[in-house]
C-alpha cells in the first residue's frame, strides 16, 4: 500500500464542490435512480402499447416471480464477490438441487412419506446437495489455492454431468399434485371486481370468470426469498461472519494479520453460495411441479449481472445484499417491460450487456470524482 | 538496569546458502526507543521477522518477558504482545477505523444466550475514539473506509490498534516511508508518545533524521551481523553510515 500524494482524506471529500458532491450522490445511488426511471418509462409506454398497465398487480407480482432464481442466485453471489471470489458454479448447482429436489420428493412420497414431510425431505436433498458441491468447491479454493474462477468452472461441468445423469437428461415428473401449491399459492389474494375482495391464506372457492379476477399476492416462492434476502442483509451487514467478508476482500492479508480463520471462512463463503443456489433449485421445482437439469445455466449470467449493476465490486470488498436486491428488480423489470413492449426477446440480451457496462464504468467514475485511482485496491 | 522486555541471543537465519541473520544479539528495555539500522539487505528486517514469527530461526532464543519463546506464526508473537505494524500496513482499506482497529477482535451484542450474535458498532466506535483520543490522533470521521484516509493517518490507525490492544512490544517496520513531512513528524511523534506511556519500540529504518528524532539507542547492522551498538548521543550520522557500509565494526571478532 503506496500513500499517493493524491490520495483525498475525508475532509477534502466534504469540502468538494456542490455539484461534485451531487455528482457522488448521483453515482451511489445511481442504481435506485435508474431503478425508478426505469418503472417510470414502462408505466406510460406499456399502456401506450398494448393498452395494459404495467404495475398491475398481476404484472408486479409476474415480476417478483421472475426475481426469485435469479436473486437467490446473486444473494450467495453477493458473499463471495465480497470476498474477492466468484462462483461460476451456481447454475448448473441449481439444476442439481431442482433435479435432486424433485427425486427426493417423487421417490419419498411414493414409498408413503406424507407430503409435507416428502417436501420437506425435497428441500433437504437440494440444501444438502448443493451445498455439498459448495463445501468442496471451498475446500480446493482455501486449501489447496486453486482460483475460484477454475474451480467452479470445473466443478459447475461435474455438477451439468450429475445433473444430466441423474435426471436421466429429462424432466423429472410424476411428482404429486399438492406441490403446485406450494409453488403457486400464495401469502394474499386479492378479487377485483363486484364480488370481490382480500384474502389471506387461502382463497375462497371460485370458478370461471371469478377465478380469473383473482391475484395471488406475494406467492411462496416470494415469501422464502424475502426471508433469504432479509437474512442475507442481517448476516452481510450486522455480523462478524459479514465483516470478515468484508475484510478477505478488502485485504487478505490484512484478514490473515488479524487472526481471521480465513480458509474456514471461504469455505463457508462457497457453501453458503451453493445453498442459496439449492433454495432456488428447489423453489424452482415447487413452482414447475418438476425437476429440471435445464433450469439454472441460463440465469448464471442474469445473476452476476444483476450482481454488478447492484454495485458490487469485482475486485472484492464492496457491495451490498440491497444493491444486488436493485440489481436484480433491474433486470426483471427490464425484461418483463420489453416483453410487454412487444420488443423482441433478443434485445433484453443487448441492453441487459450494456446496463452491466454501463453500472461499471459509473462505479469508475466514482473513483475519479474522489480522486481515487480507478479500479479498487492499490496493492 | 531493569531486567530487558526481550533479549535476542545469538539469532541465527538462513536462506538456503544465505545466512541473512549471523549470530546477533541485543536487547529491548522498557520505555525506550532503539533504532535498528541498516543498508537493504543489512538482515534487519529478517531479524524482525524472526521475533515477530514470520520466520523461524535456525539457530539462538528469544526471551520475552524473562521466558524462552518459540513464534512458529505471527498469531504467537502477537498473543504475547508483540506487535508488528509493517509497512503495507496490514489495514482492509475498505472498512472504516473502528472495524480496523477490531478486526478479528469484534465487540458483540449476545441474544437468546449467546444463540445469534451481532456486531457492537456503536460500542467499537466509542472505544476507537476513546483510544485515538489518548494519544492526540483526531479525524474528521471515523466511520469512512481507511482508504479515504492519508497514509500518515493510516499508520496511525495501525499504531493505535496495537496501543488498544496493549502491546508490550512495538515493531515499526520503516514508519515514515512514503509520507509527506508532517506526516511523518506526527508519526514520529507517536513513536515518543508511545515511549513515554511506557511501550518500548524498535523502529526499522534507513532514514537518518529520524533516528535522530527519537531513538535511544541505535544498533547497526551488516550483512547479517550486528556491527554496533550506541546511545544516541554518543554517535552521529556520518559515523553511523561508516557503519552500515561496513567501514566500521565493533565487534570484528565474530566474523
Amino acid at each position: 500500500m503506496v500513500a499517493s500524494p493524491d490520495t483525498i482524506t475525508s475532509a477534502e471529500a466534504a469540502a468538494l464542490p456542490w455539484s461534485r458532491r451531487l455528482l457522488l450522490l448521483t453515482s451511489r445511488l445511481w442504481a435506485w435512480v435508474f431503478l425508478a426511471l426505469l418503472i417510470l418509462f414502462f408505466v406510460v409506454m406499456v399502456p401506450l402499447f398494448s393498452g395494459i398497465s404495467f404495475l398491475s398487480v398481476r404484472n408486479s407480482q409476474n415480476i417478483l416471480i421472475a426475481i426469485v432464481p435469479v436473486l437467490l442466485l446473486g444473494l450467495g453471489q453477493t458473499f463471495v464477490i465480497i470476498s474477492a471470489g466468484i462462483d461460476l458454479s451456481v447454475g448448473w448447482v441449481m439444476s442439481l438441487a431442482s433435479v435432486l429436489s424433485a427425486l427426493a420428493l417423487r421417490n419419498s412420497f411414493n414409498a408413503g412419506v406424507p407430503l409435507p414431510f416428502a417436501v420437506i425431505l425435497g428441500f433437504l436433498a437440494a440444501v444438502f446437495g448443493a451445498g455439498a458441491v459448495g463445501f468442496v468447491n471451498g475446500v480446493i479454493i482455501a486449501k489447496l489455492k486453486v482460483p475460484a474462477f477454475i474451480v467452479t468452472l470445473g466443478s459447475s461441468f461435474i455438477v451439468r454431468g450429475l445433473a444430466l445423469l441423474w435426471s436421466e437428461n429429462t424432466t423429472v415428473v410424476g411428482l404429486p399434485d399438492g406441490v403446485r401449491a406450494y409453488g403457486n399459492e400464495a401469502l394474499f389474494y386479492s378479487i377485483r371486481g363486484d364480488h370481490g375482495g382480500f384474502y389471506i391464506f387461502s382463497p375462497p372457492t371460485l370458478t370461471g370468470d371469478m377465478l380469473r379476477q383473482m391475484d395471488r399476492i406475494l406467492s411462496w416462492p416470494v415469501v422464502v426469498t424475502i426471508v433469504v434476502v432479509a437474512i442475507a442483509m442481517f448476516v452481510l451487514h450486522r455480523t462478524q461472519f459479514g465483516r470478515y467478508t468484508y475484510a478477505i476482500g478488502g485485504n487478505m492479508q490484512a484478514a490473515l494479520r488479524a487472526g481471521i480463520p480465513v480458509d474456514r471462512h471461504i469455505i463457508k463463503l462457497y457453501t453458503l453460495s451453493a445453498v442459496t443456489a439449492g433454495i432456488a433449485g428447489f423453489l424452482s421445482t415447487l413452482q414447475f411441479t418438476a425437476g429440471s437439469a435445464s433450469i439454472g445455466d441460463p440465469l448464471l449470467l442474469s445473476s452476476i449481472a444483476g450482481v454488478i449493476i447492484g454495485g458490487v465490486s469485482l475486485f472484492g470488498g464492496a457491495g451490498t445484499i440491497i444493491g444486488t436486491v436493485i440489481g436484480a428488480l433491474i433486470i426483471a423489470v427490464l425484461t418483463t417491460g420489453l416483453v410487454m413492449l412487444n420488443v423482441q426477446a433478443f434485445w433484453q440480451f443487448i441492453v441487459v450487456g450494456a446496463v452491466v457496462i454501463i453500472a461499471v464504468l459509473i462505479d469508475q467514475s466514482r473513483d475519479l470524482i474522489v480522486g481515487r485511482h480507478a479500479g479498487g485496491s492499490e496493492e | 538496569m531493569s531486567e530487558p522486555i526481550l533479549s535476542i541471543r545469538g539469532v541465527t537465519k538462513r536462506f538456503g546458502g544465505l545466512t541473512a541473520v549471523n549470530n546477533v544479539s541485543l536487547d529491548i528495555n522498557p520505555g525506550e526507543v532503539v533504532a535498528l539500522l541498516g543498508d537493504n539487505g543489512a538482515g534487519k528486517s529478517t531479524l524482525i521477522k524472526c521475533v515477530s514469527g514470520v520466520h523461524m530461526p535456525e539457530e539462538g532464543d528469544l526471551v520475552f518477558e524473562g521466558q524462552k519463546r518459540t513464534f512458529a506464526k505471527p498469531i504467537d508473537s502477537r498473543a504475547v504482545g508483540i506487535e508488528t505494524i509493517y509497512q503495507d500496513l496490514a489495514l482492509a482499506q475498505n472498512l472504516d477505523v473502528p472495524s480496523n482497529i477490531f478486526l478479528g477482535r469484534e465487540m458483540k451484542h449476545r441474544y437468546l444466550g449467546g444463540l445469534v450474535k451481532t456486531l457492537n458498532d456503536k460500542q467499537m466506535l466509542r472505544e476507537a475514539r476513546e483510544g485515538l483520543k489518548a494519544l492526540d490522533i483526531i479525524f474528521p470521521s471515523l466511520t469512512q473506509p481507511i482508504e479515504s484516509l492519508s497514509g500518515g493517518q493510516r499508520q496511525a490507525v495501525a499504531i493505535a490498534r496495537a496501543v488498544y490492544w496493549k502491546a508490550k512490544l512495538m515493531i515499526m517496520d520503516e514508519p515514515t516511508n512514503n509520507l509527506g513531512v508532517p506526516e511523518q513528524q506526527k508519526v514520529l511523534e507517536l513513536i515518543r508518545k508511545l515511549r513515554d506511556q511506557g511501550t518500548p519500540v524498535i523502529l526499522i529504518t534507513h532514514t537518518m533524521p529520524d533516528v535522530f528524532a527519537v531513538a535511544d539507542r541505535i544498533i547497526v547492522m551488516h550483512r547479517g551481523r550486528k556491527v554496533t551498538e550506541k546511545r544516541t548521543p554518543e554517535t552521529n550520522a556520518s559515523e553511523l553510515v561508516q557503519y552500515m557500509v561496513g567501514a566500521l565494526n565493533d565487534f570484528p571478532a565474530a566474523a
